[in-house]
């Protein structure tokens, strides 16, 4: 697919790489915004999936130029990605925790404790952080594994649930109305404002695995998390 | 120190907005309507970018703890009342001193939105850059939520007050010609994802009127009226990308939702247009059941509008003078404000 600009309106353009979820046309999306770079005007560049959002102000920077600009960084080769962060998430599946769990299990045609195994078995990557604040959407899940969302959402999803819907999983980090399926929960925060320089715990290109952990952790990890004592470098995978 | 008294409505502190973390999710928040807000920090002489109290809905009541200057920017009535019981008109598009013990009490927002500027601006933390308020996620603002009785909002100092041998001087300010709201079509960009709709569809969007449901807050503004269908080739699913205030998305039932400033950073709804920047402020002014109509216009016409914004808004803030004499209320309301507000909910 060739590279199209799209205007957002007349303070944002959208540089669109492609149409599917696809690591390779991800790559090609954050190529785009590391050529880009620095740019006067620019206030957001925003990747998705397979196309790069840019909001500027008019007042600084013209859309012709910021096009022509876009349109080059188009053509970015991806780099190898080595300097990928990966993160290894605790989480508490099934029971209250994970109330959609038994329900995935039966429609997989697998134990609880396969499904858990086998999702922990998986690298995940952040295709993007959208729709809430640190909301990461992580890809691409096994086939067998891909389920329509929930026919009716839920209003309330308890915050720091972790959900799978589709291709994806994903991470609720605020309470909020959601139709994914909930596997478990974890006492990991995913925005926090103590850590000023990136109060998103993940970034794009970023890579995620979980982990089971049982109710007593859970519980510990959790009253370290309220006290602002729960490392995030304890997260890194070794 | 301001403490609020009573509040029915939907007031939260708002300033210019949180650019620059989108790509974390963090919507742009900010004031619904921009310029607005920077007339009612102009008539305290505030920088354009304090923070303010953006009020919908109704009005809340409110009480000086020390003598202060407030000034209210939109459709909005409001009174004073001193510690003697005595009361006296508070005109919206001026500035009003307060004295210490005074209680503001505020009316319907007939303007859909409007704000209260206090002299300094009001003094909650900033959060990553902002002050405005993002309710979904609790963040910045006062608490990260709308305001309640009860509360309590520190007050920067004021450059304004600081005037005179030690004495507060603050002196009242007035708009003698405020903006009028207008009545015409929302303009708009067509895209990013016209492509997924039927032809009618897009004619519908521009050819018939569309009504604003109850389902309208900070995020968006769900619209009533004829249904945007979608091309069947395409269906009503794209893999998600970026959406900005102005937005306007489809989803599968056809009923087109309008992004306002608090949106999410990134959508998976196909997007038939986008409402351009210079009418952004007028959208956020639509209350459930008015009205709205929408023309497609070409970018240049978008970045003509644009320009043509700033530079009224430039006059408007220009023609800020000293309220010195008795004002003539009723013409000022008749000529100006009530008709346009009236007009625009009439035609819009």
């Amino acid at each position: 697919m060739k590279p199209r600009l799209l205007d957002l309106g007349d303070t944002a353009l959208t540089l669109e790489l492609g149409d599917k979820v696809d690591l390779a046309l991800n790559a090609r999306v954050l190529a785009a915004r590391d050529t880009l770079g620095t740019v006067p005007g620019i206030t957001d560049i925003v990747p998705s999936y397979r196309s790069l959002t840019v909001h500027f102000d008019p007042a600084i920077l013209e859309r012709h130029e910021l096009a022509g600009q876009l349109l080059r960084a188009a053509e970015a080769t991806p780099q190898n990605s080595a300097l990928v962060t990966r993160w290894r998430i605790p989480v508490l599946y099934g029971g209250t925790h994970g109330p959609d769990l038994i329900e995935v299990a039966r429609a997989t045609g697998r134990s609880e404790e396969a499904v858990v195994e086998a999702f922990c078995s998986l690298e995940l990557r952040v295709f993007m952080i959208g729709f809430l604040p640190g909301f990461p959407y992580l890809g691409e899940l096994p086939d067998w594994l891909q389920l329509p969302r929930r026919s009716t959402p839920r209003t309330a999803v308890p915050p720091q649930s972790v959900a799978i819907a589709g291709a994806q999983a994903a991470i609720y980090p605020w309470q909020s109305p959601g139709g994914w399926h909930l596997l478990g929960r974890t006492p990991v925060r995913m925005f926090d404002l103590a850590f000023p320089e990136r109060p998103a715990l993940l970034a794009v290109g970023d890579s995620v695995q979980f982990t089971q952990i049982d109710t007593a952790e859970f519980e510990r990890l959790s009253a370290a998390a309220d006290a602002g004592e729960l490392s995030r470098e304890k997260l890194l995978a070794p | 120190m301001i403490e609020i008294l009573a509040c029915n409505g939907a007031a939260t502190v708002q300033d210019t907005g949180r650019p620059g973390f989108r790509h974390l999710g963090v919507p742009l928040s900010g004031a619904l309507d921009g310029g607005l807000l920077h007339i009612a920090n102009a008539l305290v002489s505030n920088r354009p970018d304090a923070a303010a109290i953006e009020l919908r809905l109704v009005g809340p009541r409110l009480r000086a703890e020390a003598a202060t200057l407030i000034s209210l920017a939109g459709a909005v009535d409001g009174r004073i009342e001193d510690a003697h019981g005595n009361s006296r008109v508070a005109r919206a598009w001026a500035s009003h001193r307060l004295g210490a013990g005074d209680t503001l009490i505020l009316g319907a927002i007939r303007s859909g939105v409007a704000y209260l500027a206090i002299a300094g601006g009001i003094d909650v933390p900033r959060v990553l850059g902002s002050r405005s308020t993002y309710t979904r996620a609790q963040l910045g603002g006062f608490k990260g939520r709308q305001l309640a009785a009860g509360d309590r909002l520190d007050v920067l100092p004021s450059a304004s007050q600081k005037i005179g041998d030690g004495e507060t001087v603050a002196i009242e300010l007035q708009l003698p010609n405020p903006p009028l709201f207008g009545a015409s079509p929302l303009r708009v960009l067509a895209g990013p994802q016209q492509e997924y709709f039927t032809a009618q569809a897009r004619a519908r969007l521009v050819e018939d009127e569309f009504i604003v449901s109850p389902q309208a807050d900070r995020m968006g503004l769900r619209l009533a009226g004829p249904r945007l269908e979608h091309d069947p080739r395409y269906g009503a699913d794209i893999v998600s990308d970026g959406v900005t205030p102005g937005t306007i998305q489809v989803p599968a039932d056809g009923n087109p939702i309008v992004l306002l400033a608090d949106c999410q950073t990134i959508g998976g709804y196909p997007k038939i247009a986008t409402v351009i920047s210079a009418d952004l402020p007028r959208l956020g002014h639509a209350l459930p059941g008015q009205k709205l109509r929408f023309a497609e216009v070409s970018i240049e016409e978008a970045q003509a509008a644009r320009r043509q914004a700033t530079k009224a808004l430039t006059e408007t803030l220009a023609s800020i003078c000293p309220t010195n004499a008795e004002f003539n209320l009723d013409a000022l309301y008749t000529a100006n404000l009530i008709d346009g507000v009236i007009d625009a909910q009439q035609k819009n």
